[in-house]
């Protein structure tokens, strides 16, 4: 349906800032990049505005804290200057979101199927029976082995890993074509992290979707993304191929995947990150397809 | 028992002070005062537990008779007041909530202020003198008027309920503008309290990460508002109209005195002052017990509202 040459996403000088009593904090300073049918990873140390993009891009930043930008669009459509009663068709059934922690963000007292079925109907007129029976489907394949018994549990009643994996099918029912991951395994265990990574991967990859994956964690970007961008201070400071991260040039990716244990070449101290000033200023590198 | 610590004797409170010492002795023994202490207080908690609160000394009826009149009186004042409470101060602490810093949260705050800070005898006595006496919009003290008195036989001596079962629609009428003014006045103290705490349960609601999902799903203001976040609250709500609501039903002394409200807070008063202890202390106990039984009631409702504490 959608022309192959049009970016699922397109963003140009993107802010996003705070009004403090101190003047304007700025927690994303100018930055562009587009999204194709592909898996981008974008990594980061905390604070530096990863997050915050993920959010800007479904127009989900708490009031006081506004967007501006040169361009938004999502699938050619502007996303920018729509009415929030557009904006709302969009989330979930275009572009959705999987966040951090399943234990903050699922709620308590509605059921999983409830919530699943939710994302469903919202989106498409189906019946009740209906949205069940593609709520079950759905669960089923994000590798819940007893979806009936699932379906009716409550989120305390579920480990975090299926927690995760509920998120998901939550998010991915409604059918959207992008897909932004905020640190989805960073409150699970590692054993469960992969399993919950790759179901992902498989789902986004069968759809042909465009994901957004955000991570502190390089490795397993690079394992995942086709595309990594580097943000450090609000801004992308290098773009490079997930294949090619080892050439990587700017300091702070240098000094990123300096200070990152190796199994194979053990050392006895890894490299403390040594922070310049200057990138801080330096002018963010574009990222657009 | 409680009335050996007070300055007064009981006998005395009964025949007078003209009575002769055999009067006086004799009264002593029905009274059973020449027991031991602990004796009259199994008596007494014996009596409690098949109902049998003693007789009042000062209308001598039978305490539980007395209360039986009076109670319903309160708890119909009560549960309108309460009622006017939730309706308009659940939306109102809401809504304070969502639109933040807003003119309405501006309107709530000063609402709250008043109703915590006000004297109720003060705003009672300025209803009273504008809405009563200048505009005359509303009947004034007492339960109903004169002329319609004694004409419905209680049913649960509420007369609201009462009058609607047996079908008489003056007296509904003329009650529910007696009662409108003193229960208007209730309701604004619990709203106050109650719009305040709705405000502040939603505030941290809104700002956790299940909103931002709801929100990510596309769904609409409302639904996020009412459907997940309103949701979360509820237990946290029951509690807090729980303690309203008790606290009305034993609290509003003051509103029953100035609106000449026969219920239980002024029964209690009243015979207080007349050193009539078995009325206090039936009365106590009463309130007590409903206060005990509506915290068990809203510990029950947690069960049905959160899963988590199944």
């Amino acid at each position: 349906m959608t022309d192959a040459s049009t970016n699922l996403l397109d963003i140009e000088n993107l802010w996003v800032r705070f009004p403090t009593r101190n003047g304007i904090f700025d927690a994303v300073r100018g930055i562009s990049f587009s999204l194709g049918r592909e898996r981008l990873g974008i990594v980061g140390e905390s604070g530096s505005g990863k997050s915050m993009t993920g959010r800007a891009i479904l127009r989900l930043i708490r009031k006081p804290g506004f967007i501006t930008a040169d361009r938004m669009e999502m699938d050619g459509e502007d996303i920018l200057n729509v009415p929030e009663t557009r904006m709302r068709k969009l989330r979930g059934h275009k572009a959705s979101m999987i966040m951090q922690d399943p234990k903050f963000s699922l709620n308590p007292v509605m059921t999983v199927g409830q919530q699943i079925t939710e994302a469903l109907r919202t989106h498409e007129k189906v019946s009740k029976a209906e949205a069940r029976k593609r709520g079950l489907a759905m669960l089923d394949r994000v590798a819940i082995r007893e979806p009936e018994r699932v379906f009716d549990l409550y989120p305390h009643e579920v480990s975090g890993g299926m927690g995760q994996r509920i998120m998901i099918a939550m998010m991915l029912i409604p059918g959207p074509e992008i897909l932004i991951a905020d640190e989805p395994t960073s409150a699970l265990d590692v054993s469960v992290q992969l399993q919950v990574l790759e179901i992902m991967d498989e789902l986004v990859r069968e759809r042909g979707m465009g994901l957004i994956f955000i991570s502190h964690d390089l490795n397993l970007v690079s394992k995942f993304c086709d595309r990594i961008v580097i943000m450090y201070a609000g801004r992308i400071v290098e773009v490079c191929e997930a294949g090619k991260l080892h050439e990587a040039t700017h300091p702070y990716t240098r000094g990123l995947l300096n200070s990152v244990p190796d199994l194979e070449h053990p050392r006895d101290r890894l490299e403390v990150l040594q922070r310049d000033p200057a990138w801080r200023e330096a002018p963010s590198v574009s990222a657009l397809l | 028992m409680i009335g050996r610590v007070m300055p007064i004797d009981p006998v005395l409170a009964v025949i007078g002070e003209r009575a002769t010492q055999a009067q006086y002795d004799e009264t002593f023994r029905e009274l059973g005062l020449d027991r031991p202490l602990i004796v009259q207080f199994g008596i007494y908690v014996g009596n409690v537990l098949q109902g049998d609160f003693g007789t009042s000394i000062r209308t001598g009826q039978q305490v539980a008779d007395d209360i039986k009149r009076v109670f319903p009186a309160t708890l119909e004042l009560a549960t309108l007041g309460t009622l006017i409470g939730v309706f308009l101060g659940v939306p109102l602490g809401v809504v304070a909530a969502v639109r933040r810093g807003s003119w309405i949260d501006q309107v709530s705050r000063f609402v709250g202020l008043i109703g915590y800070s006000m004297p109720i005898f003060w705003l009672g006595l300025v209803g009273l003198l504008l809405f009563y006496g200048i505009l005359a919009w509303v009947a004034g003290p007492g339960r109903v008027g004169i002329f319609y008195q004694g004409i419905v036989e209680p049913i649960t001596g509420m007369l609201l309920v009462d009058s609607l079962l047996r079908g008489e629609w003056a007296v509904f009428k003329d009650a529910f503008s007696h009662i409108i003014l003193p229960a208007s006045l209730l309701g604004y103290y619990s709203l106050a309290y109650i719009s305040r705490m709705t405000r502040s349960f939603m505030l941290e609601q809104l700002n956790s990460e299940y909103v931002t999902t709801a929100r990510v799903k596309g769904l609409s203001e409302s639904t996020v508002i009412w459907k997940h976040a309103f949701r979360n609250i509820r237990i946290q709500l029951i509690t807090v109209i729980a303690l309203a609501y008790a606290n009305l039903l034993e609290g509003s002394v003051l509103t029953e005195i100035i609106f000449a409200w026969p219920g239980i807070g002024q029964y209690i008063t009243t015979s207080l002052l007349a050193n009539d202890m078995n009325s206090v202390l039936g009365g106590t106990i009463v309130i007590g017990t409903i206060f005990v039984c509506l915290n068990i009631f809203s510990d029950l409702l947690y069960r049905f509202f959160d899963p988590r504490s199944k």
